[in-house]
């Protein structure tokens, strides 16, 4: 293995999805744009994976899985989906100690 | 007419035809847009705006969009060197972009000459966090306490011996790194890993030190019995990008 460009042959190597999304939301360089977006970042997907993962689970537990045969309530409007990510970035910030960030020794 | 254009990175000038065949967010041609020696890493925008910010807010389309933006900027990464940009930065035109590249010109400079020749490794850390059962079954309620406080001890003592463990090979890690950087430790429900992520960092190391440094990461994590090890990349140097952190 001398391949001097490491990145043609191992990239990606036993990364996952969260490997990513943590590089791309918390990470790399940030330069105000032209079009204002308010991304998600990954303590808040974090929360929100585990509400969604606790909700299921209790609900699927007690027998209740309606959901997953009606498509109008699978999917909810992106309107909601806005508000509720809105709301939970509030309850973040008022919450939020100051992010951890390693000091260079 | 305006043609908003989505930047994946900044990378010193390489050639255009290395992007040939690429594409980004939604399927787009990349191009580049260039500034004397400055490059930026570019493509067509989806053009309505509000679609882009509700697409980001669900989980399933930031997975589709992050995977594009990743994709892209590891195919400029393989041949040049690059700051890689937060996702969705977008500019109305490809007029504003030069305009960027020329106002920030020092700047991205500067950072680009500190990541040159450098690359990304991540690793991370788990510990087994499932309790020891209980050795025999109780034959007392007396025998029962004994044997969940002599657990409850056991457990103590191992998330004492792996923080211990965690702390020398982070440290020894560092020792053979450029710089580091500490990631939010993963939730097993984001990323389906097995045991409980005690460690995500990523160290910053010469391009041709990867494997080195790869196989040391791995050897210093066999000889902690505590702990299990994952190593990815070489990536981008995404978590490198702050100005002036390197110490």
């Amino acid at each position: 293995m001398t391949d001097p460009n490491p990145w043609l042959t191992s990239q990606r190597q036993g990364s996952n999805l969260a490997d990513v999304l943590e590089r791309v939301l918390d990470k790399g360089l940030v330069i105000a744009g032209d079009v204002k977006i308010c991304l998600l970042d990954i303590e808040l997907l974090t929360i929100k994976i585990r509400l969604l993962v606790a909700s299921v689970d209790k609900a699927k537990a007690m027998g209740i899985d309606w959901w997953e045969h009606d498509p109008s309530l699978s999917s909810r409007s992106q309107r909601q989906l806005a508000a509720e990510n809105e709301q939970l970035r509030e309850q973040l910030g008022a919450a939020k100690p100051a992010p951890a960030k390693e000091v260079p020794s | 007419m305006t043609a908003p254009r989505y930047v994946y990175a900044i990378g010193r000038a390489f050639d255009p035809t290395d992007l040939a065949g690429l594409v980004g967010v939604d399927g787009a041609e990349v191009h580049r847009i260039a500034h004397r020696d400055l490059a930026a890493v570019v493509s067509a925008a989806p053009s309505d705006e509000a679609a882009l910010r509700a697409r980001l807010e669900r989980l399933d389309e930031l997975a589709v969009v992050a995977e594009a933006h990743h994709t892209v900027v590891a195919a400029v990464a393989a041949g040049a060197v690059v700051v890689p940009f937060r996702l969705a930065t977008i500019y109305r035109d490809e007029h504003r972009v030069r305009e960027v590249l020329r106002q920030r010109y020092d700047e991205f400079a500067t950072l680009l000459e500190r990541l040159a020749g450098t690359a990304e490794i991540g690793v991370k850390l788990y510990v087994d966090d499932r309790s020891p059962a209980l050795a025999t079954p109780s034959t007392s309620g007396r025998s029962y306490l004994q044997q969940l406080s002599q657990r409850h001890r056991r457990r103590d003592e191992k998330w004492q011996h792996a923080a211990a463990a965690v702390e020398r090979v982070n440290t020894a890690l560092g020792e053979c790194a450029l710089d580091r950087s500490r990631h939010r430790p993963q939730p097993a429900q984001l990323s389906g890993a097995a045991g409980h992520n005690v460690l995500n960092a990523a160290y910053l190391v010469l391009t041709g030190r990867v494997t080195e440094f790869t196989e040391l990461a791995r050897q210093l994590a066999l000889a902690e019995p505590t702990l299990r090890i994952e190593v990815t990349g070489p990536w981008a140097p995404y978590s490198f990008t702050e100005p002036g952190d390197r110490s």
